[in-house]
């Protein structure tokens, strides 16, 4: 596979550096309040607080508060899984989640990367040239990152099970479980030297 | 807007040496194609811009609007190929909607490659030429002696120069006359027919990629919009004080019906992108609009409102079929008498497909801010959306609201998901009220409920099918009645049929008679329209047939072709026999056609021809003995020309199967008294990553000229798995979804 693309993920990554793009995955400050009684979270690394009703879901928290609207709406039922994100490590739908029943650190799609280096997910699913529209997709991301950082080795079965909640309604399912499996080998060999 | 930002940087940096850099501009027309499809689109001309910096930079417009079919990549790697460069030095940009520089920007009816081919080659070859030129004035050698490749340009010394050594001299060269352009040989290709991923997977995979509903603008506040539950109903009142009183709200109005906004990106749907009545709230965020939409209690005036019913339509359709009759539009010669000669062997079945909605997992979005004039200051409106055809919402925004055409800025983005829904503009037309009534700048999210119940859906529809076979297992008759919906006496798109189908193409005696039923339930262009329904009732009847002649499939299949020729000479969007049987054999040889299959599954065949591409498919299933099936595997082979971008090509073809797969199998919208019964996913399932088959793509690159790829891999899909059922059980399922027929999708 790593010969099928023309743009490696090697260019594609120093480009990323280049861009500077992991500062992007900074909520956007301007929403921190100072106020009482307000709800604390930590978001991708950064503790802060927000001022919103106790029932708002944690996707609009995100979306329309934090400005980090790499975690997507798709049905606000917990049925497509294109508002996956990570609390405590473990993948939630943001879409159902009130904000007042964050328990945990929360990690979104612009937090999976450590500074600038890709998560192996995100190198996957760009040498499998994965994405059609990519609307799902940082959800799909999310959950194999789930899965992944419990299992490192999984089966075809392993990955239908943990993406069960991930529609893709462009169909990419057959190069999302070719890239989970690249994703787990790049993520071996990470642990191994590491 | 981070994704807009990346892009930016590296444009200024190229707009910052402007002075030293080319700037190319060409006007050429559209390609003529013989097609119906081309009639789907209003514009002719198009135009593009190719820039290099002289740090070496080549930045190349993508002038199509990307909703996952990969255009934003295919178009710049061919004018990429005819320029000689290397694909590492090309920073794609989506082009700025502007159809004064870049024509028709629109992405509809899988017709972007076929379109554009010839003219992004044009675009490439003249800059080449310009690049050449440049360095035959530079190195001061002759033209004739120089070429271009891996972005420099190479004399046959072995000197060079490299493209950005170039820019500004080769800016100053004559623009080449383009009937004078030579084209580089196929052979020498070095980009396209490669696997080049998609440009923008980094900012996709990192969640930088902004769609119309990431887009944030100064100042902006949220909306959400209630229609009346039976399209077409108008809101009289609401209970506005506690609507106004909730957190987070800042206004709530009731929008009457706008027939002026009317107008769509395909003629034929025009007239049905009007604003319907509804409620509106702006609110502070999403959640709040959402929260108090749940809240709202609205009097609406149902008068005129769809009393569509679909159990009832079904009923209908099947006491027509009974009763026969319809309107003829071809008739065979001897079709009654093939019918009734007690030689034949004969057969009848009625075929059922449902409506079925869009779904983009991009709910439908429009961010709109509109400015009063002001101090002699005309009324201005800038638009943000996703949509298949953004710069025909400028239109919208002039006759609804009087705003000129020339002060509406249209930003088109990134569509999670098009499949026709967003070649409609209904929402665009909402938010620019919404905009206009609360002289705010607001962002208009539909709910999934909103998206699912106001779609312009796949039109369902019924068809009873006669047959008749020879004594020597050879086809005589065909008699299809389509049953379909028409809106004022018109046939909605996708039903009814065009006559082109198989086997009518290839075969005299054949019929075809129409019915068509009244719907005020909206119908719009759902990825492959009327050939993702007809493939499905066409191909399982011929695979009837053929078991009922006692023949192969394969061989039935393919004699019906005949020999091997154009169905119009030299027409791409007619059928071409031999391609037909070169796919057919193909598929059926790579599935293993023929070879014993154990109890409980089977291989099914299906083969059809559409958007200009010949597909066949042969799927393999299995199925149990309570109606679990599963699709173990699909082997598709597709002739759609040479490949731009194999890797975006097996892409869509394995996104089609998967799609087909989801439609056929879990699908269904129903009208009650006009209300959509489906809310959400849970009662609109879409298949998920379980079920996948292992798909097999193989393309046949004939000397067919390239063609979209974008549609036309879906509609075999069904038949090929209802055949495929019928192998393994014996059982003809002639109804869609397969949940009705009892069987359930493993």
């Amino acid at each position: 596979m790593v010969s099928l693309l023309i743009v490696s993920t090697a260019v594609l990554v120093q480009e990323l550096q280049k861009k500077g793009a992991c500062e992007h995955c900074q909520p956007d400050k301007s929403a921190w309040v100072e106020v009482m009684n307000k709800y604390k979270l930590t978001v991708n690394g950064n503790a802060l607080e927000v001022d919103v009703a106790p029932d708002m879901p944690l996707l609009w928290v995100l979306r329309d508060k934090l400005k980090l609207t790499g975690t997507k709406f798709g049905c606000g039922i917990a049925q497509c899984g294109a508002c996956t994100v990570h609390i405590d490590g473990v993948a939630v739908r943001s879409c159902v989640l009130p904000v007042s029943a964050v328990s945990g650190p929360v990690t979104t799609i612009e937090g999976l990367a450590q500074g600038d280096d890709l998560h192996p997910l995100q190198s996957a699913w760009i040498e499998h040239d994965v994405p059609q529209c990519g609307y799902c997709q940082a959800g799909q991301i999310m959950s194999a990152a789930a899965l992944l950082s419990n299992n490192s080795q999984p089966s075809d079965d392993d990955i239908d099970q943990a993406l069960e909640g991930n529609y893709c309604r462009c169909g990419t399912y057959v190069r999302i479980r070719k890239a989970v499996h690249t994703a787990a080998s790049f993520y071996n060999a990470d642990k191994r030297n590491g | 807007m981070n994704s807009k930002k990346i892009s930016r940087r590296n444009l200024f940096k190229v707009s910052a040496i402007a002075g030293g850099g080319l700037m190319l501009k060409l006007s050429l027309p559209a390609n003529a194609l013989e097609d119906s499809a081309t009639t789907l689109v209003k514009s002719s001309e198009l135009n593009f811009y190719v820039q290099i910096a002289s740090d070496g930079q080549i930045t190349i417009y993508a002038p199509n609007p990307e909703m996952g079919q990969g255009i934003k990549t295919t178009l710049p790697m061919i004018i990429a190929e005819e320029m000689g460069a290397n694909w590492d030095d090309v920073e794609v940009v989506l082009a700025p909607i502007d159809p004064a520089k870049f024509g028709l920007q629109g992405s509809g009816g899988s017709m972007s490659v076929t379109r554009n081919f010839d003219a992004m080659r044009r675009m490439g070859a003249s800059a080449r030429e310009m690049l050449i030129g440049a360095a035959s004035e530079l190195m001061e050698v002759e033209r004739r002696d120089l070429k271009a490749e891996a972005s420099q340009v190479i004399h046959g010394s072995g000197r060079s120069m490299t493209f950005g050594q170039l820019a500004s001299v080769a800016a100053q060269q004559p623009v080449p006359v383009p009937e004078q352009l030579s084209f580089k040989d196929p052979r020498s290709y070095s980009i396209i027919g490669t696997s080049v991923g998609s440009v923008d997977n980094l900012v996709i995979a990192t969640g930088l990629s902004k769609f119309g509903i990431d887009v944030d603008v100064p100042g902006m506040k949220f909306a959400s919009y209630t229609r009346c539950p039976r399209p077409g109903g108008k809101a009289v009142s609401f209970n506005s004080a506690e609507i106004k009183a909730l957190p987070g709200v800042i206004d709530a109005f009731i929008l009457q019906p706008d027939s002026r906004s009317g107008k769509a990106s395909m003629a034929f749907l025009d007239g049905l992108a009007a604003l319907q009545g509804g409620v509106a709230i702006v609110g502070d965020d999403t959640w709040s609009v959402f929260a108090a939409k749940a809240k709202l209690k609205v009097s609406w005036d149902e008068r005129e409102a769809s009393t569509d019913q679909w159990s009832k339509m079904a009923s209908d359709a099947r006491a027509i079929a009974v009763k026969g009759g319809g309107e003829v539009k071809l008739a065979g010669a001897s079709v009654g008498e093939a019918l009734s000669d007690s030689n034949n062997r004969t057969l009848e079945g009625f075929y059922e497909f449902p409506y079925v909605a869009h779904v983009c997992m991009e709910p439908m979005n429009c961010t709109v801010d509109f400015r009063k004039g002001a101090s002699g200051k005309p009324d201005a409106m800038e638009i943000w959306l996703g949509s298949q055809f953004p710069n025909q919402v400028k239109e919208i925004a002039e006759n609804m609201l009087g705003v000129k055409q020339e002060n509406v800025k249209v930003h088109g983005l990134r569509m999670g998901g098009g499949f026709g829904r967003r070649a409609v503009h209904d929402f665009a037309a909402e938010a620019m009220a919404i905009s206009h009534q609360s002289g705010l700048p607001v962002k208009l999210t539909w709910t999934r409920t909103d998206d699912i119940h106001n779609d312009y859906f796949r039109v369902g529809g019924f068809e009873n099918m006669k047959g008749a076979v020879s004594p020597d297992g050879k086809l005589a008759a065909w008699d299809q009645h389509y049953i379909g919906f028409a809106d004022n006496g018109k046939p909605v798109i996708g039903s009814g049929l065009r006559g082109n189908e198989l086997p009518m193409v290839a075969f005299d005696n054949a019929s075809i008679r129409q019915t068509m039923m009244p719907v005020a339930t909206a119908c719009g262009a759902w990825r492959a329209p009327g050939s993702n329904t007809n493939a499905f009732v066409e191909q399982s009847f011929i695979h009837e047939l053929a078991n009922l002649a006692e023949r192969d499939h394969v061989e039935f299949l393919t004699e019906l072709m005949g020999s091997r020729r154009w169905i119009k000479e030299g027409n791409i969007s007619a059928l071409n026999t031999g391609r037909a049987i070169d796919v057919i054999k193909l598929a059926a040889e790579k599935a293993g056609w023929g070879r014993t299959m154990p109890e409980g599954t089977g291989l099914g065949l299906a083969f059809y021809f559409c958007h200009a591409a010949h597909v066949a498919e042969v799927a393999e299933v299995s199925v149990d003995a309570e109606r679990n099936f599963s699709v173990k595997r699909v082997t598709v082979a597709v002739d759609v020309g040479p490949i731009i971008n194999m890797s975006g090509a097996i892409n869509q073809v394995q996104g089609s199967i998967v799609d087909g797969l989801s439609t056929m199998a879990l699908q269904e919208i129903t009208m009650q008294n006009g209300r959509i019964e489906q809310d959400n996913f849970h009662q609109y399932p879409v298949m998920r990553i379980a079920s996948t088959p292992e798909i097999d793509v193989h393309f046949i690159q004939s000397d067919n000229k390239p063609t979209g790829l974008g549609e036309p891999a879906l509609p075999p899909l069904a038949p090929a798995v209802t055949n495929a059922i019928f192998a393994a059980t014996g059982e003809r399922i002639r109804t869609m979804p397969l949940s009705n027929a009892g069987y359930k999708l493993v």
